[in-house]
């Protein structure tokens, strides 16, 4: 070995140190907890988020912190895209030191995520991102996920599909995985309880780019006696417009459709709301067990009277499970330490408990489902039921089919 | 799908034609007269609709339904100010830049009107009114049909009428076709050019904004309508013809009514194979202009573009390096090869220097047929895709050892550049252009929509080094990989080939009549392109561990253009520098404030008006005015010697 290697070793051994010395430093009075999300992408989902985050580290630090140190957010931009959210993932661990990873909005981003967390041995949790990969085809052993998965989502809808009892359904979703996912899901889990149901069109515009007249035409055209959507967004105003001008939608037409409930997607599109639509969603206005409603005025009181959106929760609840996990571990905040306290570990959310699955990782995060209505000149959620996360999913057996084992 | 149903959807595809072919319009109108390729053009649509939105409401209260109608007009009036504006406190301080430089312009002012929009109208979708008295549908052979879209149907050719009138029967047209024709003899003649370009851009920039305003009653104002539009609009310019306002509208035509019939026939079966219609939706613009491009090379009704008299400085011939070039560069090198060894104080700088590596490689390799080439490329992000992907491929599907993927993948790349450039170098200037985004958009389709293969919109993961070129080790690998492939591509172009190639560019007639070939040499820099591009690729997928389409979407190819441009493109420096900037730009003012778009659309704009020959070229000119006054100093001090003598 000659001299300039060994100085090359020496140097980097000292560098190590000094990292090790001064991140004990940092870590005795604060725990870092860098959040990469696409702020500046979805705008409307990641302002609640943020606020539900801030509010419960807020609401933690005055309550003494987690295992005696306080808690500290960092928030970065993912630019929409996953090699930029990698990059941020490698300047919150080098240079921001933070000791809990947590973010994602998009599935690609999620997915990219939690496979940077498997390479590195990296605890994340996964905070929104729906992908049911993330959980299962690459679930792996460093990454956890807090919101419902889009198979949740679907199966939560099954059981009102059954009971309309109708033979000819159609679907629209956008074309890309969260749609197609959906609908296959609706498909099978729809076709084990009813096997004669009939799937009579599919309709997969492009994501952001649907030509709603002609989409809705086509659904007309076939004569479905039903229908499930997971259009959202800009899409899903546009085909409601489309769809009650041509008079497809009615009380003729039962319609299924996946997170239109949520505020983000429900509030634009104001007193459009079509008759006989059953949604999954957020009535956060009108949830009145304690814990939420605690929830509510806290934020109200934080951030003044403005309407709570689903990130809102989302990040509220994920700041609340990463300092359960660190409580659970004793105040570690190393990976392994929390990958193992987050196994099955239980979480009081203002929706209630929670479970992190010890099978595949996937938190039990519960739905709301119920009827689309107006109410006051918007749409609101009636008539829902809470739909625990549990009941949800798929049996263990299956689960164990669907993920890897390690 | 039967008769009334197959009419029902032609109705449909007429109503959809109507907005892309106003804002298409508008789009030729201004690249057929100040030859900009005005990527703002989609903002222009946004605006068009966030204002009508803003005015509707507002006058619907106080006026009723004239409030309505009359809130479009001003919708669109505003926008068309808002045009003007842009054009002569923007665009006229530019128009002498390189060919399109004044892209990059355009591109800074969507990053700054999606942040203003969002600043003052906020995030959220606005849905707008209905249109009063057009609410409701018609009954047609007992299809429901919205009344609202006869007033669309209805607007598309009388707006192209009165637009072919100004155009035909006014003085103003008759500048505008001039113009069009020959801008230089016009300005010889006496026409004052900068009030006849604000004034088309103007028209240009309302007919975008009426665009997005009769869009009101039918979809919601939201901030991604501006890239959204913009592609859709390009697609039709380029295949109805530029500068043909006839060929827009049926290029219009002809793109809604395909998409109309294909989401109409949905999914079926065809030959026994489940073929799903309506999944094709999201790449039937571009396969129709593929097809029409390589049928009719100047689209539909277009006529072969007049040489642009281009009045920026012709570029000068490249020189080798001098002695101090090579020694900073040295320098630079040392500099970049120490920073991991520094990670214990710029933690950060190695992470983003492996990034930024990655993209000065794709912007060098874009630059290399942009600059040299001549050919301007907007979907060069294919080749950086196909590269990515490849690795993926090979690596995970067909389980090849790490390093035989990695040496694989680039050719990979240049497959598809052979494939692809064959078509391409057939044509010219934005013609060639479109067709490569064209095929960089097929391929990312497929790539997206290829689910068992390529992982669909999720895309591929898991894609990591082997153990023993993890970490810092990868890091050295993308320096030396890199920082040869710069040598390298800097090497063709001093060879004759390298001649050979900006022969071609400089006059296709003269290299081919001295007997170089032309397209074939053109050809074999497009698959050399592809070759690097596609190593860049490959080293970013190993870097991060996954790849998903967007790596390949248009937006990648866009700022590939965007970072040759703001280095400068006569300047073989030009992507070097421009690459950096634009990344450390984008990371640093990204973490700085949430309103980074802005902020870095806003420091393009500074760079666009004080370096209109990009940063390297704005350099390359102060060395040589310096060389020149140098060399002037240096002759009058020899002289003066020989001066004294004689008064001796």
């Amino acid at each position: 070995m000659n001299m300039r290697a060994r100085f090359t070793k020496s140097s980097l051994l000292a560098g190590a140190i000094a990292l090790v010395i001064s991140g004990a430093a940092w870590s005795a009075d604060t725990i870092k907890i860098g959040d990469i999300n696409s702020y500046k992408s979805q705008p409307v989902f990641t302002d609640g988020y943020k606020k539900g985050m801030e509010l419960a580290v807020e609401q933690i630090n005055a309550a003494g912190g987690v295992a005696g140190k306080k808690l500290e957010l960092v928030t970065r931009d993912d630019n929409a895209n996953p090699g930029d959210a990698i990059r941020q993932a490698e300047d919150l661990i080098n240079r921001e030191h933070v000791d809990v990873l947590a973010g994602a909005f998009y599935a690609h981003i999620g997915t990219a995520l939690s496979d940077y967390a498997r390479q590195k041995k990296r605890f994340v949790l996964i905070t929104e991102a729906l992908s049911d990969n993330i959980v299962w085809s690459a679930g792996n052993r460093y990454t956890y996920r807090l919101d419902a998965s889009t198979y949740m989502l679907t199966s939560s809808l099954v059981d009102e599909a059954v009971k309309l009892h109708k033979k000819r359904w159609a679907l629209v979703y956008p074309n890309y995985e969260f749609g197609t996912a959906a609908a296959s899901a609706f498909k099978t889990l729809l076709k084990a309880r009813q096997p004669d149901v009939e799937f009579v069109t599919e309709q997969a515009p492009p994501f952001g780019k649907v030509d709603a007249g002609s989409v809705v035409q086509a659904l007309v055209d076939s004569k479905p006696d039903a229908l499930f959507n997971a259009l959202f967004g800009a899409d899903l105003a546009k085909f409601i417009r489309e769809g009650t001008t041509r008079s497809f939608f009615g009380e003729q037409l039962p319609v299924l459709s996946i997170i239109t409930g949520q505020p983000e997607y429900l509030e634009p599109l104001k007193d459009e709301i079509p008759p006989n639509w059953t949604v999954t969603g957020y009535p956060w206005y009108s949830i009145d067990t304690p814990a939420h409603k605690a929830f509510v005025d806290a934020y109200h009181a934080k951030y003044g009277t403005e309407n709570l959106r689903f990130g809102s929760i989302i990040g509220y609840s994920a700041i609340q499970s990463i300092a359960a996990g660190i409580k659970a571990s004793g105040g570690k905040t190393d990976s392994e330490s929390m990958v193992d306290a987050f196994s099955g570990l239980k979480v009081n959310t203002p929706d209630g408990p929670l479970e992190y699955r010890k099978i595949d990782h996937q938190a039990t995060w519960g739905l709301y489902v119920g009827k689309l209505a107006v109410k006051d000149g918007s749409g609101v959620m009636l008539d829902y039921t809470f739909k625990p996360g549990n009941t949800l999913l798929p049996s263990d057996d299956e689960v164990r089919k669907l993920r890897p084992a390690e | 799908m039967d008769f009334s149903a197959l009419l029902s959807q032609l109705l449909n595809g007429l109503a959809e034609a109507s907005s892309l072919f106003l804002v298409a319009a508008g789009l030729s109108l201004i690249f057929g007269v100040t030859r900009i390729v005005n990527f703002a053009h989609g903002s222009f649509y946004m605006l068009g609709l966030y204002i009508a939105y803003s005015i509707v409401e507002h006058l619907m209260g106080s006026m009723g339904a004239a409030g309505f109608w009359l809130g479009l007009a001003l919708a669109a009036i505003s926008v068309g100010l808002i045009g003007a504006v842009v054009e002569i406190v923007l665009l006229r301080r530019i128009y002498k830049a390189p060919e399109l430089f004044q892209l990059l312009a355009t591109f800074a002012l969507v990053l700054v009107i999606n942040d203003a929009v969002l600043g003052y109208w906020g995030a959220e979708e606005l849905l707008g009114r209905r249109a009063p008295g057009l609410s409701g549908s018609i009954d047609i052979l007992g299809r429901q049909f919205p009344s609202y879209n006869f007033f669309l149907i209805a607007i598309g050719p009388v707006i192209l009428g009165l637009v072919w009138l100004l155009l035909v029967r006014t003085r103003w047209g008759v500048l505008v076709r001039a113009a069009t024709q020959d801008r230089e003899m016009l300005g010889a003649l006496g026409v004052n050019q900068a009030w006849l370009f604000t004034s088309v851009f103007a028209l240009g920039a309302m007919l975008a904004g009426l665009g997005g305003a009769v869009q009101l009653p039918r979809e919601p104002a939201s901030l991604s309508l501006d890239l959204r539009t913009i592609g859709e609009a390009f697609v039709i310019v380029v295949v109805g013809g530029m500068g043909s306002l006839p060929g827009a509208y049926v290029a219009a035509l002809l793109i809604a009514e395909i998409k109309a019939l294909c989401i109409g026939l949905g999914s079926t079966t065809l030959f026994g194979i489940p073929v799903s219609f309506s999944k094709l939706t999201l790449v039937i613009e571009f396969l129709v202009m593929a097809v029409v491009l390589v049928l009719r090379p100047w689209g539909l009704m277009g006529k072969p573009q007049a040489t642009s008299r281009n009045s920026a400085p012709v570029e000068a011939p490249l020189r080798p390096g001098s002695t101090h070039f090579k020694w900073l560069m040295g320098a630079l090198l040392l500099a970049l090869a120490v920073l991991p060894l520094l990670s214990t104080w710029l933690p950060y700088a190695s992470v983003l220097t492996q990034d930024v590596l990655v993209t000065v490689l794709f912007a060098v390799s874009l630059h290399f047929i942009m600059g040299p080439g001549g050919m301007h490329s907007f979907g060069h992000a294919a080749y950086f895709g196909l590269g990515a992907y490849g690795a993926a491929i090979l690596f995970k599907v067909l389980t090849m050892p790490m390093p035989l993927a990695f040496a694989f993948a680039p050719l990979v790349a240049g497959l598809g550049a052979l494939v692809f450039g064959w078509f391409c170098v057939r044509l010219s200037g934005v013609y060639l252009a479109m067709l490569t985004l064209a095929f960089s958009q097929i391929v990312w389709s497929v790539v997206f929509q290829w689910e068992d293969v390529t992982g669909g919109s999720n895309g591929i993961t898991g894609i990591w080094p082997s153990a023993w070129l993890d970490g810092t080790r990868y890091y050295y690998l993308t320096l030396v990989l890199v920082v040869s492939s710069l040598f390298l591509v800097r090497r063709i172009l001093f060879a004759p080939f390298g001649y050979s190639l900006r022969a071609a560019r400089d006059s296709a007639l003269r290299a081919d009549a001295i007997g170089i070939d032309v397209k074939r040499v053109q050809w074999l820099a497009f698959i050399i392109a592809g070759l690097f591009a596609g190593l860049a690729g490959t080293l970013y997928i190993f870097s991060k561990g996954s790849i998903s389409p967007d790596a390949m979407a248009v937006g990648k190819s866009v700022d590939g253009l965007v970072m040759v441009l703001l280095g400068g493109i006569q300047n073989l420096l030009g992507p070097v520098v421009g690459a950096s900037v634009f990344s450390v730009l984008q990371d640093s003012i990204m973490r700085a404030t949430d309103y980074w778009r802005a902020v870095f659309g806003g420091v393009i704009l500074l760079l666009v008006l004080v370096f209109p020959q990009g940063i390297a070229g704005f350099f390359q000119q102060l060395a040589e005015a310096w060389r020149h006054w140098r060399a002037r100093a240096a002759v009058k001090a020899a002289a003066l010697p020989r001066t004294l003598e004689k008064q001796a």
